[in-house]
């Protein structure tokens, strides 16, 4: 019963020495190697390391020490770098790095005393948007092992959905915390860009990436971001703005908070889903809230401009990989150019070298101005869009995804398909604004999310909104069927 | 056909930074290869650049002393190619915001010509590593110590039309950046080095030729042979009826020619685009102000201020100003000859002048010294020059003096001394000499008198001879005018 607990339940249990750090470790580590193996959600798996963490964790309480996280367990993307521990970003080029230091999220998180598992599953180098173009093959939806559990943090959200662990890292370029997040029930937060430092975390498009966390609840949401979050002076664009306390400012009154429906988020929205949301929005409206309807006319060219400005950054990101210093290298190159060739030839898959062309070409002299510079200032208009709107409204709300989880292998052969599944989560990233996704009900008996988006900063007010939502639902406290 | 040659110098200025551009690596030259790289500098998956403000603030120095622009608001950009020395597959420099914009400066030809050259932008970025292919065998080594060290990159217009005017402007720059102390200039180390782009035209034609860049040129000598020899080779094709086609060419010292490196359709297409992991650099009016503030006194300002001061020459000024240690040193030296002397200062500046520019500067090249490392201190140069001044040895025997103090390191009244080197000044003593030689040479004095006045040096020299070079040369004349001279009155 343990993996139903939230973080605050857990902490009060290791701070009343009703159970240990160790025990509650061991209890996760039990069920990563029962569940897993039928989902494939975690990659790596570094128990031994784990127990040691939990030991000291229940050191420092005995200590006197106290944190919301001392002693939790949490499963890291493995696109975050970890000292001495694979960090193979789900691509066969990294299969064979072992990082020589850690992302600072998980410096934070170690510090703060949470307990590694283990590394997440992932699309290779984030690019995907249904875990299936990860080297260590397709991660599986809990509530469905024949669907996808959305990416790119896909492994991350399979994990949380099924009670690895009480939450995971991921991390979000253009939805891959929120769309899986949605697809498999959890509770997704991308914090505003800059919010969270992203050293450490291996790039695909430095100035959309943004890490973030799925939890159980908001409330939990609320402990982990804060432990995560602040300045990072390795971090150029991190933002040296101070952390509010989150968990703090959790159930304050909704009363008067003004809700903007996205109208372009609901144009060819299934009926079944659309009336999720509107359960929502009674729900809200129950609650305080007032709900009009506004309109960003630039958000449907989002799709297009994300994938210019993101292969673009992602082929300069990239370059790195060159089977020189680190990383898979082929087998006995004849020169330099075949040692590049070969070695990013066959470390890359298919995806990964798809959006390098695609970026490399936007980025050739000729096509520079038509793709590149016209995707800047889209990427301008879609973000004065956005201001405008909370000019009139505290936040914006749609869906997450149009759609529930589909199936294995239904859209992997068409791509542009595929990167329509994005196409309510990619706008957050290009105005570089926090979203947040959370269970609103279910289609086909497979999860659907709520998206909430704010201004810049506004994740307590993002997170007090999902939270006042799940004091009123139980949406969240779904499990699926065999991992309750 | 008369030609014109059109040259611009890419001037590479590494900043004298204690940190690299982008990491905190050390920049250190010679340290052993790869201890000097961090995992930021071998471009690690997940690390990120973080700005060095020193290297700005050294670019804001530099603009500020050619009276250029200073960009309030620069952005760095990403230069992508592939190459095993460039461990991030991308350079990260300045493209089309540099830091710094329009400037320009003031050269002195060696004809006395002075020369206005255009600076067009300067911009910082990071420098590659180095690729080692000796004693490796069929190995190349990488080694990436230099990697992110941080260039400042000069960019002039292309307003030079010889060799020589290249040189003229290279060696300014060069004298530039290190009275700015913002970088050590030394080109051994290719702490300093250019590319140059050079054309010709039909003289008289407006429209540039096409040009042929040469890469890596670390050393003044380089610059003016690879030029001319390029500027040799494009007229020569050209009035062979052949064309000139851009591209880039390595000087080779050894041949001394250039040869083409790769074509303009070889060339990479380097995809620039701003780098999303640093922010726009803005530089604001205080930011500016505050490094006015620590510009020192300029080549040009301080060469006028000798001129003014002092009473020297153009050409003397520029040669006394072209480092900060030289300038202190000639100023250190005036004052202390103005003391010794009890005269004012600029009295016996060009005195002081000509002996630095002489007999010191032969000796330090001699050594292969730097004029921080001499042997004679300011005040030492002052004690001999004053006895020149006050006649106690004459400008020859000083040289001889000037040989011992440098070598030995004594004091100039302690080598006169001991060496007996004190002109003699007693008019008695020298008529002695001046009877005794005349006396031994009737017949040149016979000749003398019959109209041969060329023959006065000849007694000159038997005086000067019979007294070691130490009778006063002022009175010497004086009294053997007279002597001779009387003897023809007498005729």
């Amino acid at each position: 019963m343990l993996h139903t607990f939230s973080i605050g339940e857990l902490g009060r249990n290791l701070s009343s020495g009703q159970m240990s750090s160790v025990e509650l470790t061991r209890h996760f580590l039990d069920r990563i190697e029962r569940l897993n193996p039928a989902l494939n959600a975690l990659i790596t798996l570094t128990a031994e390391q784990a127990l040691i963490a939990a030991a000291a964790a229940d050191r420092r309480r005995a200590a006197g020490e106290s944190g919301p996280l001392l002693g939790i367990p949490l499963i890291h993307k493995d696109i975050f770098c970890t000292d001495g521990v694979r960090t193979s970003c789900g691509s066969r080029m990294l299969d064979n790095f072992i990082a020589p230091y850690d992302a600072t999220v998980v410096t934070r998180l170690k510090e703060a005393g949470a307990v590694m598992l283990g590394k997440a599953n992932m699309d290779e180098f984030a690019m995907g948007s249904s875990n299936e173009t990860s080297f260590y093959g397709p991660v599986k939806n809990p509530w469905d092992i024949t669907k996808v559990p959305g990416g790119s943090s896909g492994g991350s959200a399979a994990a949380t959905a099924a009670r690895l662990a009480p939450f995971a890292t991921g991390t979000d370029t253009g939805g891959s915390i929120r769309q899986p997040a949605a697809l498999t029930g959890v509770t997704g937060v991308k914090p505003t860009y800059g919010r969270v430092s992203r050293y450490g975390m291996i790039a695909f498009a430095s100035s959309l990436d943004q890490a973030g966390v799925f939890a159980h609840s908001a409330a939990d949401a609320a402990i982990v971001l804060k432990a995560m979050a602040g300045f990072d002076p390795r971090d150029s664009t991190s933002i040296d703005a101070p952390v509010p306390d989150y968990p703090a400012t959790l159930g304050e009154p909704l009363t008067g908070l003004k809700i903007g429906l996205l109208r372009e988020f609901f144009d060819g929205l299934e009926a079944r889903n659309t009336a999720l949301i509107q359960d929502a929005l009674k729900i809200y409206r129950g609650l305080g809230a007032q709900t009009v309807e506004v309109s960003l006319p630039h958000l449907p060219l989002s799709v297009p401009t994300y994938y210019v400005v993101a292969p673009a950054e992602c082929s300069s990101n990239l370059s790195r990989f060159d089977g020189v210093r680190f990383g898979y290298r082929c087998a006995n190159p004849t020169d330099l150019l075949d040692l590049y060739k070969r070695s990013r030839g066959e470390g890359f898959g298919a995806e990964v070298k798809r959006r390098i062309m695609t970026g490399t070409y936007v980025l050739s002299a000729g096509y520079f101005d038509a793709y590149y510079l016209k995707a800047q200032q889209v990427r301008r208009l879609i973000t004065d869009d956005f201001r405008a709107a909370f000019a009139q409204v505290d936040l914006l709300i749609g869906p997450t995804t149009p759609t529930p989880a589909f199936a294995i292998g239904a859209k992997i052969d068409d791509p542009v398909t595929m990167y329509l599944n994005d196409i309510y989560t990619i706008g957050a990233n290009l105005a570089g604004l926090p979203g947040l996704s959370l269970p609103c009900g279910f289609v086909d008996g497979l999860p659907m999310g709520l998206q909430l988006i704010g201004p810049h900063f506004s994740e307590a007010k993002l997170l007090n909104a999902a939270h006042r939502f799940q004091e009123a639902t139980e949406w969240h406290r779904q499990a699926p069927r065999g991992y309750e | 056909m008369d030609w014109e040659t059109v040259i611009g110098l890419e001037i590479h200025a590494q900043l004298a930074t204690q940190s690299k551009i982008f990491s905190g690596s050390a920049t250190a030259y010679g340290a052993p290869p790869n201890t000097q790289a961090n995992l930021v500098d071998l471009a690690y998956p997940g690390v990120l650049p973080v700005l060095n403000a020193e290297a700005v603030r050294m670019a804001v120095k530099f603009g500020l002393s050619i009276g250029a622009e200073v960009a309030r608001r620069s952005v760095f950009a990403r230069k992508n190619y592939f190459y095993p020395d460039l461990p991030k597959g991308y350079q990260i420099s300045q493209y089309e915001l540099p830091v710094v914009k329009q400037g320009k400066l003031t050269v002195m030809l060696d004809d006395g010509r002075a020369m206005t050259i255009g600076v067009t932008r300067a911009h910082l970025e990071e420098d590659a590593g180095k690729s080692l292919h000796e004693g490796l065998g069929s190995a190349s080594g990488i080694d990436l110590n230099r990697a992110g060290t941080p260039l400042l990159e000069i960019v002039s217009e292309p307003d030079m039309r010889s060799a020589k005017e290249a040189v003229a402007y290279m060696k300014k720059i060069h004298t530039l950046v290190r009275y700015l102390e913002i970088c050590d200039g030394n080109m051994q180390e290719g702490s300093f080095r250019c590319d140059a782009n050079v054309s010709v035209r039909p003289r008289g034609r407006e429209k540039f030729g096409t040009r042929a860049e040469i890469k890596n040129l670390n050393s003044f000598r380089f610059v003016e042979k690879a030029i001319n020899h390029e500027v040799a080779r494009q007229i020569e094709l050209l009035e062979s009826g052949g064309t000139v086609v851009q591209e880039t060419r390595l000087y080779d010292s050894d041949k001394d020619e250039t040869r083409s490196m790769r074509s303009k359709e070889e060339a990479n297409d380097y995809r620039y685009f701003p780098d999303p992991d640093l922010l726009p650099v803005h530089i604001d009016e205080s930011f500016v102000e505050a490094v006015r503030a620590t510009l020192p006194e300029l080549p040009d300002e301080k060469a006028g201020r000798f001129a003014r001061e002092f009473g020297l020459s153009a050409y003397d000024a520029g040669v006394l100003s072209a480092s900060r240690e030289l300038g202190a040193y000639f100023e250190a030296l005036a004052a202390e000859l103005g003391a010794a002397t009890a005269h004012p200062h600029a009295a016996h500046a060009k005195l002081a002048a000509n002996w630095v520019m002489g007999e010191l500067s032969s000796a330090l090249n001699r050594d292969n010294a730097e004029i921080t490392a001499s042997r004679i201190a300011p005040a030492q140069l002052s004690g001999l020059l004053a006895r020149i001044v006050d006649q106690t040895i004459s400008g020859k025997i000083a040289k001889e003096v000037f040989e011992a103090m440098w070598a030995e390191g004594k004091s100039a009244d302690a080598i006169i001394e001991a060496k007996g080197l004190k002109q003699i000044t007693d008019s008695g003593a020298i008529e002695g000499v001046i009877d005794a030689v005349i006396a031994a040479n009737p017949k040149q004095l016979a000749d003398y008198r019959s109209g041969k006045d060329k023959l006065f040096g000849f007694f000159v020299g038997q005086v000067m001879k019979a007294t070691a070079g130490k009778a006063n040369p002022a009175q010497l004349n004086e009294l053997l005018k007279l002597k001779l001279g009387g003897g023809a009155h007498d005729a």
